[in-house]
């Protein structure tokens, strides 16, 4: 007993299982830190090429579209830089439907953990998601350095862009990860559902389409279109690199993007984390009977 | 003295599926069959444990220990009533650790020790100590999916033990190690009563209960059944009889931990 105390110094008597959710998370972030570089590790895990898929796949992704969309609709006309534009998109579609993908499979995929100790289960979802935006760094650098190549220069508001557009698709498909990766739990077709959200997801944003055609074909009905976070996304993403490689690029933001441009992003913003609340929610309720399902 | 575990009429039950597939779900009910069943595992338990006691839970199996360590741990959460406890947890719950199978042995250590709340530091300091306890030797840097059955329940009983935590959970760590490491195990579970940390200790061996504890819980079909003197608790799970002969050779009480 000489450990007893007296009764000043004794942490208080609480629930154990008392969390706060995704703040619990980044409280804990040497938790956090090694689950990430072990979701790293894992992930790659008995792959000759490891970690270069993550830029293969990409990579693929970009060439298919390059050739089908740029040659064979003709793009490369209508659009100028198409690679560029494009590949803004790819980027953070990229993030989005990693984010989705891993951190859907997260929680059933950490079995022996989620069964045996006692941790906040966001943690899964979380470090999925952080794995994915950390993945996203390389593909940016490529990015920026294709457009200075082709004469752009980086500005402050352009920057201010792009992190807005990376905390929009971030939060969005935290969001998504927490809402899916309960919900896998219980019914695994949840993973076949994310897989279409998906596929879906590459065409609801202009990426291998301009924005220009979306105002034109469907003239009166943009803001339907723009009340998607991950196409406000899309669109910071270009004003940042895109717009800046262009021949006049006062022009093409006036024509390529939609007006009130950051007010809409913020608004994305403030929606991706009413969505972000929402996911905590349902993971919260669907928590409790996650160990006895699995 | 303050209390450290209070589980006040806590009541968790289990939902059993019988079907999985829609196709199967929509067949039983045309049929009339049940689609889903409930189990109560832990029935409106109650029962306070005061810092430094050392409580022996038993009960046959199935009777709702590992629930109810898991209630206390805070892996599940009680449906109905509640459960608190005073500081840090930490301790094994059936046996294996929660490792990671991809993981080498030297990572799942730093991990497990993370999610029990150790700092980094506190690990670093401690490792040597961990390892050199778990005795799994150049399975270090191996995947622990490699591991054998023994050495795996080394390394998590190891991690488990050495975190400086105010309450054990012990269930069924002598299962699997050989003797050398049960001797081991029990020498250290009595330096950690000893140090006035709480601990909770399931076994079927009557022997090492009364050995460790001071205290006996016995859950039956969920309920709590005895909850008091440790010599009438072994007595009213009815394993007092093997005890005798038990008693004699130490050893062998040992090995009946199952």
């Amino acid at each position: 007993m000489s450990q007893a105390a007296g009764p000043g110094t004794l942490p208080p008597l609480t629930a154990p299982s008392a969390t706060t959710g995704l703040f619990e998370v980044f409280r804990r972030r040497y938790l956090l830190r090694l689950m990430v570089s072990r979701e790293i590790a894992a992930r790659y895990q008995g792959s000759v090429l490891g970690m270069l898929w993550s830029y293969i796949n990409p990579l693929s992704q970009f060439l298919i579209y390059y050739f089908v969309m740029g040659f064979i609709f003709n793009l490369h006309d209508n659009v100028e830089n198409f690679a560029i534009h494009m590949f803004c998109g790819i980027i953070i579609t990229g993030i989005f439907t990693e984010c989705l993908g891993s951190g859907t499979r997260s929680v059933v995929r950490n079995k022996g953990l989620v069964q045996k100790m006692a941790l906040p289960r966001e943690m899964f979802p979380v470090a999925a998601v952080l794995v994915s935006a950390y993945h996203v760094l390389p593909e940016i650098v490529i990015l920026a350095i294709a457009c200075f190549w082709m004469g752009w220069t980086p500005d402050p508001v352009g920057m201010a862009a792009m992190v807005l557009a990376l905390l929009v698709t971030i939060t969005i498909g935290m969001a998504g990860a927490l809402m899916f990766s309960a919900a896998n739990v219980f019914f695994r077709d949840v993973s076949n559902v994310v897989q279409i959200v998906n596929n879906l997801v590459r065409f609801g944003v202009p990426m291998i389409y301009p924005y220009t055609m979306v105002a034109e074909r469907f003239h009166g009905q943009t803001e339907l279109f723009l009340a998607n976070p991950l196409a406000n996304a899309v669109l910071l993403m270009q004003r940042a690199f895109w717009v800046g490689t262009t021949d006049s690029p006062t022009a093409t933001a006036s024509t390529d993007l939609p007006d009130y441009l950051f007010t809409r992003g913020v608004m994305a913003l403030l929606l991706s984390l009413v969505v972000l609340g929402f996911g905590q929610l349902v993971f919260s309720r669907l928590e409790n009977k996650i160990p006895e399902r699995l | 003295m303050a209390e450290s575990i209070v589980v006040d009429h806590a009541t968790k039950t289990f939902t059993l599926r019988y079907h999985r597939t829609f196709k199967q779900m929509t067949m039983a009910r045309l049929k009339r069959q049940e689609v889903s069943n409930t189990f109560t595992a832990v029935d409106d338990v109650s029962f306070t444990v005061e810092q430094g006691e050392s409580i022996g839970l038993m009960g046959l199996n199935g009777s709702g220990k590992s629930t109810l360590l898991k209630l206390i741990n805070g892996i599940m959460r009680p449906d109905d009533g509640r459960v608190l406890t005073r500081g840090r947890i930490a301790g094994l719950i059936a046996t294996g650790a929660g490792f990671h199978p991809q993981l080498t042995g030297r990572d799942n250590i730093f991990l497990n020790a993370a999610i029990l709340g150790m700092s980094e530091a506190e690990t670093k300091r401690k490792f040597d100590e961990i390892v050199e306890f778990a005795d799994v030797g150049k399975f270090l840097d191996t995947e622990v999916g490699h591991y054998s059955s023994g050495m795996y329940s080394r390394l998590g009983f190891s991690v488990a033990i050495h975190v400086d935590s105010d309450i054990f959970l012990a269930d069924e760590v002598l299962a699997v190690g050989d003797k050398p490491f049960k001797k081991k195990c029990l020498q250290r579970m009595q330096e950690v009563r000893d140090s006035g940390r709480t601990l909770v200790y399931v076994s079927h061996a009557a022997g090492s209960v009364r050995k460790m504890c001071d205290r006996v819980i016995v859950l039956e079909h969920g309920k709590l059944g005895f909850d008091g003197d440790v010599d009438a608790g072994i007595k009213y799970v009815k394993y007092d009889g093997e005890t005798e002969d038990a008693l004699e050779q130490e050893d062998d009480d040992l090995g009946a931990d199952i």
